[in-house]
């Protein structure tokens, strides 16, 4: 029995998993979610490295996939390095290396999640927390566009609404709840007020609750995005009666009109509310890494995601430099795409372009990505089979431990493997062209 | 048009070519109200189609969605309807979309057909 493992799924971490494994494999595992569970028990997997031949990808050895990579990048004009989210930082810190090395773009899967709040928050800046400060001490909660009991199943046991903390002994009969959506969620079940918006009225619905908040009601008309103003003023005395509030935001948000415009009016809903009380907010993280990779980018380029190594020097400007902007405006001639599947997950018109440049394919599981690559490299679980630094969605960063061997190598080790490629063929050529 | 996470399209999205992530993720819940103006029963199948595509999926009832709006599980079934267009920040609108929703009799496309059209080819 493996005790207090940390689930690699989502960006709650949860440290309290335990695995039975026996003879090598998992068997059991306890206190995860059904995400969790899912992932850590594990289910089909690519066994083989494999390079598109006449039109069929066949098997081939792991070297012979990295040179074959290599190539790839190097003869690229300008390469996409993306994904990123669900490997470790240590993965992601050799990404680095590689987009710098051959000249490309590296973005992460955050700009089609989480990207307008990273955005938002190079505005105005985050008033944050971590989840065990909401866990001890959160008395009131609003759960805004995002629904955690599908998304981030053990998020309110562990660490918000239905927690039990130092100064929160009552769990969730001491907290007040408030869900904002668009549907009744299964979080929005678990609300003391449920409040439902138009769909894209996110931005008039906050600054209708900032002026409220600000003791400027006059100004708010009686129906905002389908919220009666009495009903607004209401959830503005609940907020300010607060002695520590939080706020959690998620894709409901980020994805709808205003996008990062939402985050940054949001936030200075909170900055309002610290005029009156404490408050934090946070992005609900997603994938279980997509922070680690925008702290590793910011640390080592000074941006968060969508960076054009292209130039000489690192370079940002999203709408220009993002994954899917490249795509779709067909300004890259070829594509890594690792730890996540890229056809599946971006708008099928901007997927479609990735059908026309060579794909290289870093990932344990088959997928629709795998279908239209030209080399695919198959790789060990972060987390279930090799280990690395992950950071929970509150940005504390947590190691996560490899629970069984695993033949393949780690996703640091295919990118080592890549890179040393990178630099033999580079000496190749130079000492042919001497 | 909204899409998002549901339970058991987060349980299956590492195996997206099991038929556990084709169940999970090729439906499309409407209100109870729309579900019932469109003649749908359960396992009946709608036709969503926008300026950005057309696709099919399975009618479900949902008592949390109000009239006029469909929810799709996010990933590869929804994204035949999403544009490309990121607003300048990156961002597809993955939600708010505009689609006209009718009852069909054609199947629902799994996932290898979902993408016959994008050059794919099997496994030698």
């Amino acid at each position: 029995m493996i005790k207090d493992a940390v689930c690699s799924f989502c960006g709650c971490l949860c440290d309290d998993i335990n695995v039975e494994v026996e003879g090598g494999m998992v068997k059991r595992v306890r206190h995860a979610c059904r995400l969790g569970s899912s992932k850590i028990m594990g289910h089909g997997r690519i066994e083989s490295p494999m390079i598109r031949k006449e039109g069929k990808l066949a098997a081939a050895s792991f070297q012979e996939a990295y040179d074959r990579a290599a190539q790839i990048l190097l003869a690229a004009a300008k390469p996409l390095l993306y994904g990123w989210a669900s490997t470790s930082c240590e993965a992601a810190k050799k990404g680095i290396l590689l987009a710098e090395e051959v000249g490309g773009v590296l973005d992460s899967t955050a700009t089609v999640c989480h990207g307008p709040s990273v955005i938002g928050i190079e505005e105005k800046g985050l008033p944050g927390a971590t989840l065990g400060q909401v866990k001890n001490r959160a008395d009131t909660i609003v759960f805004w566009g995002c629904n955690p009991a599908e998304a981030h199943p053990r998020h309110s046991l562990r660490y918000s609404s239905n927690s039990c903390g130092r100064f929160t002994p009552q769990g969730r009969e001491g907290r007040k709840i408030i869900v904002v959506d668009v549907r009744e969620t299964r979080t929005a079940k678990n609300a003391d007020k449920f409040v439902r918006i138009a769909p894209g009225s996110d931005y008039e619905v906050i600054s209708a609750l900032r002026m409220l908040v600000a003791g400027k009601g006059d100004v708010v008309p009686e129906d905002v995005g389908g919220v009666s103003k009495a009903d607004l003023a209401d959830i503005a005395a609940t907020l300010k009666a607060a002695r520590f509030g939080a706020v959690f935001f998620g894709l409901g948000i980020t994805h709808s009109r205003g996008r990062y415009k939402n985050i940054d009016n949001a936030l200075s809903l909170v900055a309002e509310l610290n005029s009156h009380t404490k408050f934090v907010i946070m992005p609900m993280r997603g994938h279980y890494n997509v922070g680690g990779i925008g702290q590793v980018l910011a640390w080592s380029s000074g941006y968060p995601m969508s960076v054009d190594f292209t130039r000489g020097g690192p370079y940002f400007n999203p709408g220009e430099t993002a994954a899917c902007d490249l795509l779709a405006r067909r300004d890259v001639d070829a594509a890594l795409i690792i730890a996540a599947d890229a056809v599946s997950n971006f708008p099928r018109a901007t997927a479609e372009a990735l059908a026309d440049i060579p794909v290289i394919q870093i990932d344990p599981y088959e997928n629709p990505t795998t279908q239209l690559s030209e080399v695919v490299i198959p790789c060990a679980v972060v987390g279930v089979e090799a280990e690395g630094t992950a950071y929970r969605m509150d940005g504390l960063a947590l190691r996560l431990r490899k629970l069984v061997d695993s033949i393949l190598p780690s996703d640091e080790e295919i990118l080592v493997g890549i890179l040393e490629s990178v630099h033999k063929q580079r000496l190749l050529r130079a000492n042919e062209e001497a | 048009m909204i899409s998002g996470r549901t339970l058991a399209q987060g349980a299956g999205c590492e195996s997206k070519m099991s038929p556990e992530f084709f169940k999970a993720a090729a439906v499309c819940h409407l209100s109870e109200k729309d579900f019932k103006s469109l003649e749908l029963s359960e396992g009946k199948n709608v036709l969503l189609k926008n300026e950005f595509g057309q696709v099919v999926l399975t009618a479900k009832a949902d008592a949390g969605l109000p009239d006029s709006m469909v929810f799709i599980p996010m990933g590869p079934w929804a994204n035949v309807i999403v544009g490309k267009e990121t607003g300048g920040c990156g961002t597809p609108h993955f939600k708010g979309l505009e689609v006209e929703v009718a009852a069909t009799n054609s199947p629902v496309l799994n996932i290898r057909e979902l993408f016959s059209g994008m050059g794919v080819s099997g496994y030698v």
